[in-house]
């Protein structure tokens, strides 16, 4: 049932692996995503603005979903920040999944700094609609 | 992104932004680290970066999902504001668990100073990012005197 997954599907994960450590002191923005689902597959989508392809890396480690990415541009000589709300270059966010997802055949695609993330739900595990026999 | 002006040679800085950083995520609600009159709590939509060369003011708009043709941007007296909507198709058959992404209207305006020309303005978008671009008036840039 779709509703056996509610409270894992949008828990967030505290582990971090080892490819993720950065050094300690570097800032890491927590991107902000919306999470939904419904009876084919869960939907995770996360803004990460500033990162092309090459620097995103989706993985599902174990039952951890880790979507994290690097935005890079360069900057000009001489330049001094007059202001600046975004302080980091790091984005990551990570999240346990649960067992009825088919982490295997996840989906993921980049488009004007928005990421979404599909990961289907094995097919045995879909709800089904039981009818009521009557009288 | 501006990773440089926190490298290590500002080491003491970094941990100050750091702990800054924190304590606007304990308290809820800090303030725009600027301390500009029009700046916003954190967490507003789009986040702004403004950097400035000798020759330029670059304006970086963090508004990922944007039709740029629906961007609306002005600059007035060296004030420049930034209006557009973000639309977020919301799938009815669909259970949400987490909607953080900003959604709906928006409008933020900064101040950028007296001498940007406002008829010399470049924008780009990509990867989410709108860059704007601002030519500084000649009289307002650094010169070397020279010394005889």
């Amino acid at each position: 049932m779709a509703t056996n997954s509610t409270q894992v599907a949008g828990r967030e994960s505290p582990i971090a692996t080892p490819q993720q450590r950065e050094r300690p002191s570097e800032l890491v923005i927590r991107t902000p995503v919306d999470i939904f689902e419904n009876s084919d597959s869960l939907m995770l989508i996360a803004d990460m603005p500033g990162v092309s392809k090459d620097r995103l890396d989706v993985r599902v480690d174990g039952t951890t979903l880790v979507v994290q990415g690097r935005m890079q541009f360069d900057l000009p000589e001489k330049a001094v920040a007059l202001h600046a709300d975004i302080r980091a270059a790091l984005y990551r966010r990570s999240f346990v999944l649960s067992r009825e997802l088919d982490t295997e055949k996840t989906e993921a695609n980049l488009k004007d700094g928005v990421l979404t993330v599909q990961i289907p739900k094995r097919a045995s595990l879909r709800p089904r609609k039981i009818e009521v026999q009557g009288s | 992104m501006f990773g440089r002006f926190l490298s290590s040679q500002n080491s003491l800085l970094d941990e100050f932004w750091r702990l800054q950083q924190e304590m606007d995520e304990l308290l809820g609600d800090g303030a725009s680290s600027s301390g500009g009159i029009r700046s916003l709590p954190r967490g507003s939509f789009p986040a702004i970066n403004v950097i400035q060369t000798p020759e330029e003011v670059q304006v970086y708009l963090f508004a990922p999902g944007l039709d740029p043709k629906k961007l609306d941007v002005s600059i007035e007296q060296g004030l420049l504001t930034i209006s557009g909507e973000r639309q977020i198709r919301v799938d009815d058959n669909s259970t949400y668990y987490r909607q953080e992404r900003f959604a709906g209207e928006f409008r933020r305006a900064i101040s950028l100073g007296e001498d940007v020309d406002a008829e010399r303005i470049t924008a780009t978008y990509r990867d989410g990012i709108v860059q704007i671009r601002l030519h500084r008036r000649e009289s307002a840039r650094p010169r070397q005197i020279e010394i005889h």
